[in-house]
């Protein structure tokens, strides 16, 4: 009781005495700042944002980046570390030394170092426009970024591709356990169809000194998205590989026996299993990852904690809220990736085991 | 006379410096049953395990169908896909129902299509007289149950060998009949099998002849009928008399 007490009253001075000392040094409290006018740009948005948009508009640019960020090197890493990770059992002596390089460095060298690495030895030392690489004539690679083509679609068109996409989903889950390839080749052309109706690519092209058409990623993105996919996909890799150790010798027997094909063997056999081992250590990644992003700070990509904890920090100096509200998102964050994989684990990794 | 559907030459086999397999020389002919018995550590499990390629051997040579398993990686999915096993310890793919273990194999190794591989699965599972479990997880099943899959498994691929290494040794006193009556029932149906088992009075009921292995080596290989009641030599009289005590 006696504690419980002290914990109460000291949280009441704690706060009376925070409010006091701003009011002495005219730090405005509430959030009323969100509504004001923010006075500054950025440079990467995925919605509208101009210097007249206001400070609560910046927080949306600023953890819409950080989403975008996050999910792209999520995907990546969960490519390039299932890929690495498998590479490790190569019969190829190569390839699997090749594996094992690749995790012993990158897992070694600190994430910012390695985001400087890309973003000023690679992407900042590119060619100019005019000497772009060139990928198949669709993608362009320069120091301005990595310019991509862009899906334009007619006003209302994206509610006929929803239309598609929905039906295709629920048409799939329909007959997930009938004939797979038949009604995924249906659904594509469903797909192929509704897209040709409302939509059109825009290819880059290089018109004088500048590209034109197409979408651009800047080069803090790419760089951002480079280092924190590769970095992660070393953790992933090693956490695959323990997975796929952890199957016992008896299930690999069993497969050989049944003369299964050593890509069917991996397959159907020891990732699933492997799963059951990989899926609690990968959300950790995931989050890790997340997390990691705010070092997007560091070559001023406009991620949230760059934007919102560091620009509109410095010019509303209002630090009690604005940490506040970051943290409770980054939380969030994590809090929903790791539900989100806990429902996952349950319905897919552990098939079979829990009854 | 007929060629050997198996036939073992001169195999040897290390495990560091433990020598498994010390020369052993046998041949099985079509419809033969085998089974094997020794010791623990005699090698017989190893032995077993070479005829299918789950082990290599350091020497000697071993063919089925006249297809030379030293001749690498195609030779031994040819012979897998004519040889089935089972397992001690059953090794039933836990995430999968028990017609998706057995529809796996059919529809990947031998490009059967599911709507044939799940036939199968049927016919092998009533063979087994279990076709009720086919939706259940291979943990939701008994031992024996398990036991009884896993050679329904085998026999998806239509083999036309059995290899059992002790398939019973794992399984609760209660569950072994079952087991031993499918297998028994599968002997009597004329398939070629080879079986490792502490269980002599299957060896009694269905064996054609009984291989004995010591140290590595065969000690006596005689018909069920000779084995027991005429062992030639000391070693054999010795180990049934302890096995056969209870």
């Amino acid at each position: 009781m006696v504690a419980v007490a002290v914990v109460i009253a000291g949280a009441v001075w704690l706060f009376g005495n925070t409010l006091d000392n701003l009011a002495n040094r005219g730090i405005a409290s509430g959030f009323s700042f969100l509504k004001s006018t923010a006075g500054f740009g950025i440079s990467t948005s995925l919605i509208d944002f101009s210097e007249a948009s206001s400070i609560g508009r910046a927080f949306w640019v600023g953890l819409l980046n950080t989403l975008l960020v996050s999910a792209i090197s999520v995907v990546l890493a969960t490519i390039l570390g299932f890929a690495i990770g498998i590479a490790r059992f190569s019969k190829n002596w190569l390839l699997g030394r090749v594996a094992t390089v690749y995790v012993e460095t990158l897992r070694n060298i600190p994430l910012l170092l390695q985001i400087f690495f890309w973003y000023f030895a690679v992407l900042r030392a590119l060619p100019g426009p005019r000497q772009s690489y060139d990928l198949a004539g669709w993608f362009f690679l320069n120091n301005r970024g990595f310019y991509i083509p862009k899906l334009e679609i007619i006003d209302g068109g994206g509610w006929v591709l929803l239309g598609a996409v929905v039906m295709a989903f629920l048409a799939f889950w329909q007959c997930r356990h009938k004939g797979i390839s038949r009604s995924c080749a249906g659904l594509a052309v469903l797909l192929f169809i509704s897209l040709l109706a409302v939509g059109s690519v825009s290819v880059p092209a290089l018109t004088g000194f500048n590209f034109t058409g197409g979408t651009v990623l800047s080069p803090e993105l790419v760089a951002l998205v480079i280092a924190l996919s590769s970095y992660t996909a070393a953790f992933i890799a090693e956490i695959v590989r323990a997975g796929v150790q952890s199957v016992p010798r008896g299930q690999i027997e069993a497969a050989d026996a049944l003369s299964l094909p050593d890509k069917d063997r991996m397959r159907f056999v020891v990732i699933p299993q492997a799963l059951r081992v990989i899926v609690p250590l990968l959300t950790n990644q995931y989050l890790n990852l997340t997390k990691n992003s705010s070092l997007a700070a560091a070559i001023a990509f406009p991620d949230l904690v760059s934007v919102f904890a560091g620009t509109v920090l410095n010019i509303t100096g209002q630090a009690i809220e604005i940490i506040g509200i970051t943290m409770a998102v980054y939380l969030t964050i994590s809090l929903t990736i790791a539900f989100s994989m806990n429902i996952f684990n349950r319905t897919t990794a552990m098939r079979g085991l829990s009854s | 006379m007929a060629e050997p559907v198996i036939k073992v030459e001169q195999v040897h086999k290390w495990f560091g410096s433990h020598q498994a397999l010390a020369g052993i020389d046998l041949s099985v002919m079509a419809g033969e049953r085998i089974v094997v018995c020794g010791p623990s550590g005699s090698g017989k499990s190893t032995l077993v395990r070479c005829m299918n390629g789950l082990e290599t051997m350091n020497a000697g040579k071993i063919t089925v169908n006249q297809i030379d398993l030293a001749g690498g990686s195609a030779a031994v999915e040819q012979v897998r896909k004519s040889v089935g096993m089972v397992f001690q310890q059953f090794n039933l793919f836990p995430h999968l129902t028990v017609e998706e273990n057995l529809c796996l194999a059919p529809t990947r190794s031998l490009g059967l299509s599911q709507a044939n591989a799940q036939e199968r699965a049927r016919k092998y599972l009533e063979r087994v007289h279990i076709p009720e479990q086919a939706g259940k997880f291979p943990l939701q099943l008994s031992g024996g149950q398990q036991q009884r899959v896993a050679i329904a498994r085998a026999l998806c691929m239509e083999p036309q060998i059995m290899l059992f290494d002790e398939p019973t040794s794992a399984l609760d006193p209660e569950m072994i009949k079952e087991v031993l009556d499918v297998i028994a029932e599968l002997a009597a149906d004329g398939m070629t099998m080879v079986c490792v088992t502490h269980e002599m009075g299957l060896a009694r009921a269905m064996a054609d002849r009984i291989v004995f292995l010591d140290e590595g080596q065969i000690v006596e290989e005689a018909p069920p009928s000779e084995f027991f009641k005429a062992p030639k030599s000391d070693r054999t009289k010795q180990f049934l008399s302890r096995i056969l005590q209870h």
